[in-house]
């Protein structure tokens, strides 16, 4: 179901591009306004909230599964150097899970572990929001991996669609409109942290909804993605 | 042995007609696809290799259907146009890579094979990034080669190599097509097709225009009709002489001087034409064909 190759091919295209810097950069970021907030505050649970939700939560980790993501699909789809990978005896199943493997690392080296990191930073007397916003950043940054996949295989715009998606309807009518709640991939990895912390992030989502949105995006992400490259167009330059 | 059937296929993209019912079947041996810029041959290698739907008709390889089907690449290699590679890779971890997702018993071995047959193992160890034109074909070519496939498509093939890699190309080509191998490669130019295809399929504005051996094909465009514009010392005189001459359809006088000759028979006009106009002492000051673009000859092609 996993092809070695495939992951390391992917794992190499990951870090052969300037993609690979703004990854590093992201986490840096986090960490380091973690330190800067608690050398400010002091041990506030306010502001761990505010860090590691509205910039942890909302912008990291999306854009680290959008960055590798689309760096791992789009970037070849455009180019049209996936035709090797497809032109192989290899499932497209498999092929889209393989190089969701690499998402997936992506996301906890870069999204969750450093969650993990700014927690405690931030919040040292209780790790278990520390433990949330990390579990939350790998669930959450799982089903954006899966999404941003399917866009990849979906459009050539893949990241300008991703940006936009993520600004307008996670960003700013996932802040406005209180349903959207139950279409946000954000609102659910939140609501995992309201369970494992203990805090409220959101109001009036069932945990079990949350998780189980959260596992439909991935598994339909990957049959969509999947699905659609079964069906790959290759056309040359004419 | 293999063999590619293409059974009344059309291709169309929202309203353009890529491909127009074409049937045609690849065999063993070297098949060229001819035909110009834009006449559907990507179209039609990419529905052969299972990376596009017909929109009507059947493609097969060896009865089996090439779309949704990726077992068929066990059997088929294919060398695409487009340039981009996995550019970070040196040319042989790529060619290993392509040979480990074919699942071969020993990648290592196979890709030192297919590098050595396309004779890149020199700069086998640098990154691709650092390859030139050709090199670059070469290694797509090493991909396709490294599970040793019964069909190899190839489109453009020869764009970008010097003549001596085109050589060594052609030379590879008939040898595979000689292994009873079905080779098909794309390309729009004449001379490169008929010197290593066995077999030529001549495709334009998206229809299967002709099909035959070079011998046929290159006659095909030889006597076809050919219109030159003469401008001459007397152009009545001459253009009444001239109809008199079986090579000649006809000659008609432009009114803003000079006649226009369609000329039937090109190898006969080209002897007539000069010992006519000194016999009747009209000097010559400007022969112009008007139509020997490969277009053109083409064009020709579809409409008869």
């Amino acid at each position: 179901m996993i092809s070695r190759t495939v992951v390391r091919l992917g794992a190499r295209s990951i870090f052969g591009r300037w993609r690979g810097v703004l990854l590093f950069v992201l986490p840096v970021v986090l960490v380091g306004l973690a330190a800067l907030v608690r050398g400010l505050a002091g041990e506030d649970t306010d502001a761990t909230e505010h860090v590691l939700y509205g910039l942890g939560l909302v912008v990291v980790v999306p854009l680290v599964a959008l960055l590798a993501t689309s760096g791992l699909l789009a970037a070849e789809i455009d180019d049209g150097a996936i035709a090797y990978l497809l032109a192989k005896p290899v499932s497209r199943y498999t092929i889209v899970a393989s190089k969701l493997v690499v998402a997936l690392v992506c996301v906890v080296a870069f999204g969750a572990a450093p969650m993990l990191v700014a927690g405690f930073v931030l919040l040292p007397s209780s790790p278990s929001v520390a433990v949330g916003f990390a579990v939350a950043g790998l669930l959450g940054g799982t089903a954006y991996c899966a999404i941003f996949a399917w866009l990849s295989v979906l459009t050539r715009h893949a990241v300008v669609f991703g940006l936009v998606y993520l600004l307008i309807w996670e960003g700013l009518l996932g802040g406005l409109l209180d349903g959207i709640r139950w279409l946000s991939v954000t609102r659910w990895s939140a609501e995992v942290v309201d369970q494992i912390a203990d805090l409220e992030l959101v109001d009036d989502l069932p945990i079990t909804y949350a998780i189980v949105a959260l596992v439909v995006v991935m598994v339909g992400g990957v049959w969509l993605t999947g699905r659609r490259l079964q069906a790959f167009n290759l056309t040359g330059d004419e | 042995m293999s063999e590619i059937h293409i059974d009344h296929v059309s291709r169309w993209f929202h309203n353009v007609v890529a491909v127009n019912d074409v049937s045609m079947t690849i065999g063993p041996g070297v098949t060229g696809l001819l035909g110009p810029n834009g006449a559907g041959k990507s179209t039609l290698i990419a529905m052969m290799s299972g990376f596009l739907a017909p929109s009507t008709g059947t493609v097969t390889l060896d009865g089996e259907p090439l779309w949704r089907n990726e077992q068929v690449y066990k059997k088929v290699g294919l060398v695409p146009e487009r340039e981009a590679l996995y550019d970070y890779l040196t040319g042989r971890q790529f060619v290993v890579a392509m040979a480990e997702l074919h699942g071969l018993a020993d990648p290592g071995s196979a890709a030192q094979r297919a590098l050595s047959v396309i004779e890149m193992t020199e700069a086998q160890d640098r990154p691709i990034s650092t390859y030139s034109k050709g090199m670059r074909q070469r290694v797509k070519m090493a991909s396709a080669l490294v599970h040793d496939p019964t069909v190899l498509l190839l489109d453009e093939p020869f764009n970008g190599m010097d003549p001596r890699q085109r050589i060594h190309l052609m030379d590879l080509l008939r040898g595979m097509g000689a292994e009873g191998r079905t080779v098909l490669f794309s390309s729009h130019i004449l001379e490169e097709v008929e010197q290593v295809a066995r077999q030529i399929e001549v495709v334009v504005s998206g229809r299967h225009a002709a099909s035959g051996d070079f011998g046929a094909i290159r006659r095909l465009m030889t006597d076809r009709p050919n219109r030159f514009v003469l401008r001459t010392a007397d152009d009545r005189l001459l253009a009444s002489v001239l109809m008199g001459d079986s090579s000649v359809r006809g000659a008609r006088l432009r009114s803003e001087g000079g006649i226009e000759v369609e000329a039937s028979d090109f190898g006969r006009f080209s002897q007539v034409l000069p010992r006519l106009a000194r016999e009747h002492g009209v000097r010559l000051h400007e022969v112009t064909p008007t139509d020997e673009s490969l277009e053109s000859v083409f064009a020709y092609l579809v409409a008869t």
